[in-house]
Parts: structure tokens; C-alpha cells; sequence
């Protein structure tokens, strides 16, 4: 008796754990630096995830933690997140660079990506997406509906990321206008709308009509609408805020890269690949591959919005190559000649502007 | 020029306003460290009120009542309950900052009319000073009515010198018949309200929208300001200018290339905050009669 009852017992744990087995669900653990609220970065991974649970369905379990920290704290979540079961875990931000790598290592079994950092073990991979390919594209608009020749932009922090849009805007603006240059405010910060506002008021004070920004708020482009400026949307379309302002906006397209990661740890293809072996990582998409979209064209004339396509149409095909020589920066020195390119390393390590960025990089 | 200075001014509004509230708390003896929370939960009631009743005014109520509201949490454990103001006021900024990103879920990716500017004719047309005295919003207007008022309150009149009474000793002010723990939750209802509407002052008028955590630190320069001011309120102005001034050139600086690091740049506002605490402390005895005793002293009636 008892032993059948046991027998019983068993099996039917044994049937039910067989049951879920078949359908366990991929549980995928993604850590913001913000809260999907701010508009900008963390709300275009919070798109980028939505499409994931989309396209999956109940085939994947995703969960989030926002807010967190870089430092101590984001190691302590993603270690938590590691534990909970999540087979894949996204971190998106450069600052979770170490912890991630940190926790990589205490969990060998789970796979780790890395959004914008350059550090790699055998289950942490990285990801980034060329967001200056779209500065090129915004230089080109604004070489071309400037009046006063003065752009104005706002950059985060100089770390070379930034410089690197800042120096591709000035490469697509001096394409259609040499005569207009861009004056860099920086923040050092990634989001703070009052202050993201006073400095695109001060850009206009100073006589900029075309704005540009390297922070995450739409903070930039209300004081743009207000003024009569124009400007461009930074990570996610930030038409609502700006009808008559937005140019258009570079758009941090997520979802696909995540959906194919996903993908290949179901079907037993993860692996952090032998891609090129530059700083950004294993995976550096931009125009060609979706990962950068732009908006809808507005708020200028037909032959802006045509260049403008060329412009993008140009970097998809590779015919337009944005850091070809020659090239110079901003004190006439030449960084590369005629007929040489600058490779992803150079972009990483660009500390100067180049022609048409006024002044100097701080620090 | 103008441009820059209607610039400084917009700045310093929100601060000076958190800054003025906090004052008058801590006159009172009560230190208020959730002052970062109730802008928030100002900038969101604010925000969200525009958007349902289409009128850009009922704005700036419902800020001032929603910081209000939160103040009167922190009295009702800091002042009844005698809890650690300290820690309290740190509970009520982490509270705040979340409720207020739960509240404002809803208004994500919206905007809405700015305050509108209220032209006073003919004074707004003098040269210079015509557009940034007498063309602002009405808030503007507020905030320094209301430091006026204050300023007026805590000196003239009677029931200010007994919040000050309180502040600087409540065992005699007990003794004497007043009620401390009433004056109290007062003064904080009234900091609550203060930083509310400074909160409100940010989608109101800065940057319409509501993202999470948009006051960016500052209920805690509005904090560091009231030390700068040594608790008077017309220090507060200054302090607030000095302070939004400092913003604006620092980025008027780099728009112009000055060749100084603009980390340096950054730094600046804080710097002068510090310089200006070093300052005061400097100046020995007679500031100190400033400062009201009782601060962050818990009151209890029976002892």
C-alpha cells in the first residue's frame, strides 16, 4: 500500500516536472541604469525588451530591475538576478562593465552581455550600437537649415564615446555647410532635465539655432520648441515633446539584437562569437543592421530630408565612410591622409575634435 | 544678456522656493532632510493636474498640496512620534522618490503648456530691466512674495517670534503655554508646501514632462542653501542667485570656449556653497544667534 501510494507519489512528480520541463520558459534578467520613465536611454532597452516578450511569448520570462547603480550595488543585483534562474542577463550600462564581469566569473553557466563595454570572458559577450552614424546624418540636416551657422550641443561626459558623435556630427555638417561650427556644452551628466534645459538655453543665448544633445531628457528639445530652435531626439523618438523642433531623432533600436541573443541560447548557439576584436565588443551595429533607426524626417524642406536619406543611404551602403581621411582635427593637425580610414580602435581612443568643433575637450 | 539672466532666475526659482520652506521649518527646530521628496511629489501632482484639467494654475496647487501632504507624514513621526528627524527626513526623500516615479507612471511621454508669462504693461517695456522684473509667470511672482512675506512674518510679527521661540528653546516656549508640537507641524506643513511648489516650478515651467527623479539633487542644495543663508530669508535670494548664476556661467563658459575644465566648471556652485559655509562660521559669535538652538532636537512634553 504504502509503497504504491510512494510509487504513485513519484510518478506523478515525475510527470509534472517532465510537463513543466518541456515548457519551462527562458528567464532573461535585464538591469537600467534609470527607470524606463526618462525618456532616453533606459526607455529604448525598455522597448528593446517589450519586443523581446512579444516576440516570445510564454516562451520567455523577462524580468527587470531599474534603478540600480553603478558600482557595488549592481553587482549585488546582478548576482541576485544570477541566482533567481535567469539564464541570460543584460546589463545596460557602460558602468556595469565590472560587476558584470565580476558576477560572469561566479556563474559560469549563465550567459552575461554587456551593453557599450569592451570586457569579455567565455559566457560575457558585449553589445553596442554605432549611435554616430546617426550624428552624421543630423550634422548633414543641420549644415543645411542653420541660419546663424552656430550649432549648439550638449555632450554628456568627454569620454570617447561622445566625442566620437560629436566629431561624426562635424564631419556630416561640414559635408553640406563649412562655414558652420558646433560649440560643445558638457553636462557631466546623463540626465538632468533643469540642467539639460539651462544649457540649451544658454546654446541659444549665444545664438545656435540647431541643437543637438548627448543626454537622455527631452528637456533640450521643449526649450527648443519654445525658442523657435531646432533640434534632434537622443535614443527614442522624442516627437511628442517637440513636434515643430524635432529634426528627427537617432533611435536605439534593441529589440532585434536582444531577440537574436535570446535565440541563439535557446537553440544552443550563444557564444560571445569571434567578431571583430575591437573595443566595442562582439556586436557594433549601426544603420546597416537596424540597430540605429531614424525617425520620420520633419519640420524641414524636401531637398534637406533627401540629403538626409542619401546621407543615411550613403552609411548603410557603405559608400559613405564618415572617418575617412583626409582628416584633421580642430587645430589643423592631420590625424589620418588621403585614402586611410580610421579603424574602430582610432574611434575609441579619439580624444581631439576634429574640424568644426570650436574649442577644446576638458580634462 | 537678458536671455542669460531670465535664464539664472528660472533656475534659482525652485531652489529658492524648497530653500524658503525648509528655513522656516527649521526655525521652528525641526531639520526637514526630505526636502528633495517633496519637490518631487510636487513636480509630479503638478504636472499630473495640468494634464487633467487643462489649466496650467491648478498646477502650482496641486504641487503645494502634494508637498504638503508628504510634510505632513514626516511631522506626524518627527514631531508627534519623536522619531530621529534625521533619518526620517532620509526615509521620507526615498519614499517620495518612489511614489512619486509609481504616481507619475501614467504621465510618461506627455507634455503640456508652460505656465503662461504675465505681462505687466508699461513696466515691462522699461530698457533693461522691463522683461525680467514684470514679463514672468505668476509663480515667479509667488515665490518672492511669499520671501518677502516670510522675511515680514518671522520678524514682525508675533506668532513668528513664537516659531522662533520654539526653535531656539522649546522647554521655555513650553513652559510659557505654547503649544511646540503644534507650532511644528506648522512650519513643516508650510516647508512642505514651499518645496512643492518649487518642485511644480520644474514641469511648470522649466521642461514640461515628468521623468523620474527630475529634481536631480536639488532639495539638497535648497537644504545647503539655508546654512549659506544662516536662516534669513533674504540670504536665500542671494544664495539662490549665486547659486543659479554660477550654473548659467559655467555653461555660458564653455559655450563661449573659455579654456577652463568643465568639471572645474561643474564644481563651482558647490564650491561656493562650501565657500560661503567656511564664510559664515568664520565670522564667530554673532552668526550663531542665527542658528536656532533646538534643531533637530526631539521635544518631549514631559521632561
Amino acid at each position: 500500500m504504502f509503497r504504491k501510494l510512494i510509487a504513485l507519489t513519484a510518478g506523478i512528480i515525475a510527470m509534472l516536472t517532465a510537463a513543466t520541463a518541456s515548457a519551462e520558459p527562458t528567464k532573461v534578467g535585464f538591469v537600467y541604469l534609470t527607470t524606463p520613465g526618462d525618456h532616453g536611454w533606459t526607455y529604448a532597452h525598455e522597448l528593446g525588451r517589450q519586443m523581446v516578450e512579444k516576440h516570445f511569448g510564454n516562451n520567455v520570462v523577462t524580468t527587470y530591475v531599474e534603478n540600480v547603480p553603478e558600482g557595488p550595488d549592481a553587482t549585488r543585483v546582478i548576482r541576485e538576478l544570477a541566482q533567481q534562474g535567469n539564464e541570460i542577463i543584460f546589463t545596460t550600462s557602460f558602468g556595469y562593465m565590472d560587476p558584470t564581469l565580476k558576477v560572469a566569473k561566479e556563474f559560469p553557466n549563465v550567459k552575461f552581455e554587456h551593453m557599450t563595454g569592451y570586457k569579455r570572458t567565455p559566457n560575457m559577450a558585449t553589445g553596442n550600437i554605432r549611435f554616430y552614424e546617426g550624428r552624421y546624418v543630423q550634422g548633414v540636416v543641420a549644415g543645411m537649415m542653420t541660419k546663424s551657422n552656430k550649432i549648439g550641443y550638449i555632450g554628456a561626459y568627454p569620454i570617447s564615446e561622445v566625442i566620437m558623435g560629436i566629431n561624426a556630427f562635424a564631419q556630416g555638417l561640414r559635408s553640406t555647410n563649412p562655414d558652420a561650427s558646433i560649440s560643445v556644452i558638457w553636462a557631466n551628466t546623463w540626465y538632468d532635465p533643469v540642467k539639460e534645459a539651462d544649457a540649451a538655453k544658454v546654446h541659444i543665448a549665444e545664438g545656435a539655432d540647431i541643437l543637438a544633445q548627448h543626454t537622455d531628457s527631452p528637456a533640450m528639445l521643449q526649450i527648443a520648441q519654445k525658442n523657435g530652435a531646432l533640434g534632434f531626439g537622443q535614443s527614442t523618438n522624442m516627437e511628442a515633446f517637440a513636434p515643430d523642433a524635432q529634426l528627427f531623432a537617432s533611435i536605439n533600436n534593441w529589440g532585434p539584437y536582444y531577440i537574436e541573443r535570446i535565440e541563439a541560447l535557446r537553440n544552443g548557439s550563444w557564444s560571445t562569437g569571434d567578431g571583430p576584436d575591437h573595443w566595442a565588443g562582439n556586436t557594433w551595429g549601426g544603420l546597416a543592421s537596424d540597430m540605429l533607426v531614424l525617425s520620420e524626417f520633419k519640420n524641414m524642406p524636401a531637398d534637406v530630408a533627401a540629403a538626409a536619406r542619401d546621407a543615411m543611404e550613403g552609411i548603410r551602403s557603405g559608400k559613405i565612410k564618415i572617418f575617412a581621411g583626409p582628416l584633421k582635427d580642430n587645430t589643423g593637425k592631420e590625424v589620418i591622409g588621403a585614402g586611410e580610414e580610421l579603424d574602430d580602435g582610432a574611434l575609441w581612443g579619439m580624444n581631439y575634435y576634429l574640424q568644426g568643433v570650436n574649442g577644446k575637450i576638458p580634462g | 544678456m537678458t536671455a542669460l539672466i531670465l535664464t539664472v532666475l528660472a533656475t534659482s526659482i525652485p531652489l529658492l522656493l524648497a530653500a524658503n520652506g525648509e528655513l522656516i521649518a527649521e526655525r521652528s527646530g525641526v531639520l526637514n532632510l526630505g526636502v528633495e521628496g517633496m519637490m518631487l511629489m510636487g513636480a509630479v501632482a503638478a504636472l499630473g493636474m495640468v494634464l487633467y484639467t487643462g489649466n496650467p494654475y491648478t498646477g502650482i496647487i496641486a504641487g503645494a498640496l502634494a508637498g504638503m501632504a508628504v510634510s505632513l507624514i514626516f511631522a506626524f513621526f518627527a514631531v508627534t512620534l519623536l522619531t530621529n528627524q534625521v533619518a526620517t527626513g532620509l526615509a521620507l526623500t526615498i519614499f517620495a522618490t518612489g511614489f512619486s516615479g509609481l504616481a507619475g507612471a501614467p504621465l510618461v511621454g506627455k507634455t503640456s503648456e508652460s505656465l503662461p508669462r504675465i505681462i505687466i504693461p508699461f513696466l515691462s517695456d522699461l530698457p533693461g530691466v522691463g522683461e525680467i522684473l514684470f514679463a514672468q509667470d505668476l509663480l515667479f511672482y509667488l515665490a518672492f512674495l511669499i520671501i518677502a512675506g516670510t522675511s515680514w512674518f518671522l520678524r514682525k510679527t508675533r506668532s513668528g517670534m513664537i516659531l522662533r521661540a520654539v526653535g531656539d528653546n522649546h522647554d521655555s516656549a513650553h513652559a510659557l503655554g505654547y503649544s511646540v508640537a503644534r507650532v511644528r507641524w506648522m512650519a513643516v506643513a508650510f516647508g512642505g508646501l514651499c518645496a512643492g511648489m518649487g518642485g511644480a516650478y520644474i514641469p511648470l515651467v522649466l521642461t514640461p514632462h515628468w521623468s523620474e527623479g527630475m529634481t536631480a539633487g536639488r532639495g539638497w542644495i535648497a537644504l545647503a542653501l539655508v546654512v549659506f543663508a544662516s536662516w534669513m530669508p533674504s540670504r536665500v535670494i542671494i544664495g539662490a542667485l549665486i547659486f543659479g548664476g554660477i550654473t548659467i556661467m559655467q555653461l555660458a563658459g564653455q559655450a563661449r570656449g573659455w579654456a577652463i575644465p568643465s568639471q572645474v566648471l561643474s564644481m563651482l556652485p558647490y564650491l561656493a556653497t562650501i565657500i560661503a559655509l567656511v564664510l559664515i562660521s568664520m565670522r564667530g559669535r554673532s552668526s550663531y544667534l542665527t542658528v536656532p538652538a533646538c534643531i533637530g532636537k526631539p521635544f518631549h512634553p514631559g521632561s
